[in-house]
């Protein structure tokens, strides 16, 4: 081998190192040139095509890519191909399949939705997704919540009110609850006595005398628990305050106490403390109107509309 | 003397230098062309520096390798306009230096997850990630919460971040200008004399982790995640003068 090398000294580079060392200089195969032949066309056309050489402070856009999309004002617009113009068209196509679908939606009253068949079964494919990207997060992927810090919807139990406008109002500005803290107003006796009538009011167990005095202080306008959650204790749902005669607690972690003194514990908590945390983000801007149309169908449906 | 390659296979120096010339011909043309074309940034309305709790967050935000996981880059495909919003912009990351476009999503992209989400669920979620969403694969950052932000360095920051062309303000004049491009309400929020003070304003009033005793990390990382992707009011852009940046 080496001595044919040697013997073919044309073919070489002609450097040698250490000696003997020499570089052949063979011609390349030709399915490796002609597949470089083949790069270079492919190149030239791709330039037709698509956006490439920049040209001073432009480029050349391509010449045969080009594509068509409605503007805002419902004028055809051509343009060059780019992922942006491409992207247009296919969200307008889109919007367009689905058009029929989103007009019933808008056009038809919200008790008239759930009774269309075919709407309905667009509300639950169009909305599991919606509901999953925006909503799941907090409210659980099954919308069940979670106790302590997002609300359930899919009970019947609600805090700002279960209808389809409350719902959709709900959705569209957000939601902050607030309630103020009672650690300095009222002494920790006054709030024992105030938890253990809040306890009582659900048909859990009770000191007795302590919420016979805890009645008082609800009622009263030192502790004035009444005036945001009502005389009958059954809560407002226009400033979203609980409704304590139920056995549903968002806050207190009452069902998840293990024994009396965790069940007292837990609503005195609420009660020193205060709420400040119910934040339910504002989806307007984020979410178009029919969106949110669709997520308060799907929400009202998830269980307990009302 | 005659070239011949064998000059450039037996000098180590002379193959270098050679080498980096033709290398900076590939990028001198890929990249020269970018500063030319008028249409790269697009001229939308609202983009501003960060402020310097933002900022600090920020800093937090690429400590902790979060750009590992997430991406910032919402890119112009249907399902990821379906799932994450409106496709980001040049201009929205035109104060990111470096910027957090990332390339690797195992969690979700985060480029507008500003707003959509409040700020007790982002400590809940950052404390520990499957509290709130029992299948993430996140881990658990409990320390943001409870460690103190060190910002006694702020100012220094965003000097630092003003020579790359941060409109940070130094002086009257800038700050000047900085009213004239953002409002008075932005452009005292990038002045670097008041960076400090600013910083801690801004954690007081925000409330970011619920805990007003101390400025924690959490503070500082929270205030940031809730800006991502909020500057720009799409309502205000049409979608087909976007088109035209490209
Ligand atoms: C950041 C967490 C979070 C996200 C995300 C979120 N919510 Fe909420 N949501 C809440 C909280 C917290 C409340 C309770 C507010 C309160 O009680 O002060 C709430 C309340 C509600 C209510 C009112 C329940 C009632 O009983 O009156 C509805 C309806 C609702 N959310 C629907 C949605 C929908 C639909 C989405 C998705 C578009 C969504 N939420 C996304 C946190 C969230
Ligand atoms: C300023 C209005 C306001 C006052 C006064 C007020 N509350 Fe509340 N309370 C609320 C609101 C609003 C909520 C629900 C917060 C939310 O959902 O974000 C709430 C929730 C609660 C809860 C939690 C219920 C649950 O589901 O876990 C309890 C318990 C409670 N309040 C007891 C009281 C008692 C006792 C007093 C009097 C000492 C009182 N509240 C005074 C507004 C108020």
């Amino acid at each position: 081998m080496a001595e044919n090398a040697q013997t073919q000294g044309p073919q070489t580079t002609g450097h040698v190192w250490d000696e003997t060392l020499q570089e052949f200089n063979n011609p390349l195969p030709n399915w490796w040139i002609w597949g470089f032949y083949a790069t270079i066309v492919f190149a030239i056309t791709y330039w037709l095509i698509y956006p490439s050489w920049p040209i001073g402070k432009s480029f050349l856009p391509g010449v045969f890519g080009k594509i068509e999309y409605t503007n805002s004002e419902g004028q055809t617009e051509t343009w060059h191909w780019n992922t942006r113009a491409k992207l247009l068209k296919e969200t307008e196509e889109a919007a367009a399949l689905q058009k029929p679908y989103f007009d019933k939606l808008a056009s038809l009253p919200y008790d008239k939705i759930s009774k269309d068949p075919e709407l309905s079964s667009f509300v639950v494919s169009a909305g599991k997704p919606l509901f999953a990207d925006n909503c799941a997060a907090c409210h659980q992927s099954g919308g069940g919540g979670k106790i302590g810090s997002y609300p359930n919807l899919t009970d019947d139990n609600w805090i700002y009110g279960g209808t389809y406008d409350k719902i959709q109002e709900t959705i569209t500005k957000g939601r902050h609850g607030y309630m103020p803290p009672f650690a300095e107003a009222l002494d920790p006796a006054q709030i024992e006595e105030l938890a253990n009538y809040v306890l009582s009011l659900s048909g859990e167990k009770a000191d007795p005398a302590k919420a016979a005095l805890g009645n008082q202080l609800f009622h009263s306008h030192t502790a004035a628990c009444f005036y945001c959650h009502g005389n009958d204790a059954k809560g407002r749902q226009d400033i979203g305050s609980a409704n304590l005669t139920d056995k549903v607690w968002l806050w207190a972690n009452v069902p998840g106490a293990s024994d009396q003194a965790g069940k007292v514990a837990e609503v005195e908590k609420v009660i020193t403390g205060g709420l400040n945390r119910g934040v339910m983000p504002t989806w307007e801007g984020r979410l178009k109107p029919e969106q949110i149309k669709l997520l308060t169908v799907y929400v009202h449906e998830l269980g307990g509309g009302k | 003397m005659k070239f011949s390659h064998e000059i450039l296979e037996t000098n180590a120096g002379i193959l270098l230098i050679g080498t980096m010339i033709a290398i900076s011909i590939g990028g001198l043309v890929e990249i020269t062309p970018l500063f030319l074309i008028k249409d790269t940034v697009e001229d939308v309305p609202g983009v501003r520096p960060y402020t310097p709790l933002e900022s600090r967050g920020r800093d937090i935000f690429v400590r902790e390798g979060c750009y590992t996981c997430h991406s910032q880059m919402i890119r112009p495909f249907r399902d990821e306009q379906l799932r994450y919003g409106h496709y980001s912009l040049a201009a929205e990351s035109k104060y990111d230096h470096p910027f957090q476009w990332g390339s690797k999503r195992t969690g979700p992209d985060l480029a507008r997850v500003g707003g959509k989400y409040s700020n007790e669920w982002h400590v809940q979620h950052l404390n520990q990630p499957t509290s709130v969403v029992p299948e993430s694969v996140m881990p658990n950052y409990p320390w943001l919460a409870k460690t103190p932000l060190d910002y006694s360095d702020v100012a220094d920051r965003l000097r630092a971040l003003r020579t790359v062309g941060v409109p940070y303000s130094a002086s009257e004049a800038e700050y000047q200008a900085n009213v004239k491009q953002f409002g008075a309400e932005v452009a005292n929020t990038l002045r670097i004399d008041k960076a400090q003070e600013n910083l801690v304003a801004q954690a007081q009033a925000g409330n970011y982790d619920g805990d007003r005793s101390f400025v924690s990390e959490a503070d500082a990382l929270i205030a940031y995640l809730q800006v991502l992707g909020t500057m720009v009011d799409f309502s205000k852009v049409k979608p087909e003068d976007l088109v035209k940046y490209r």
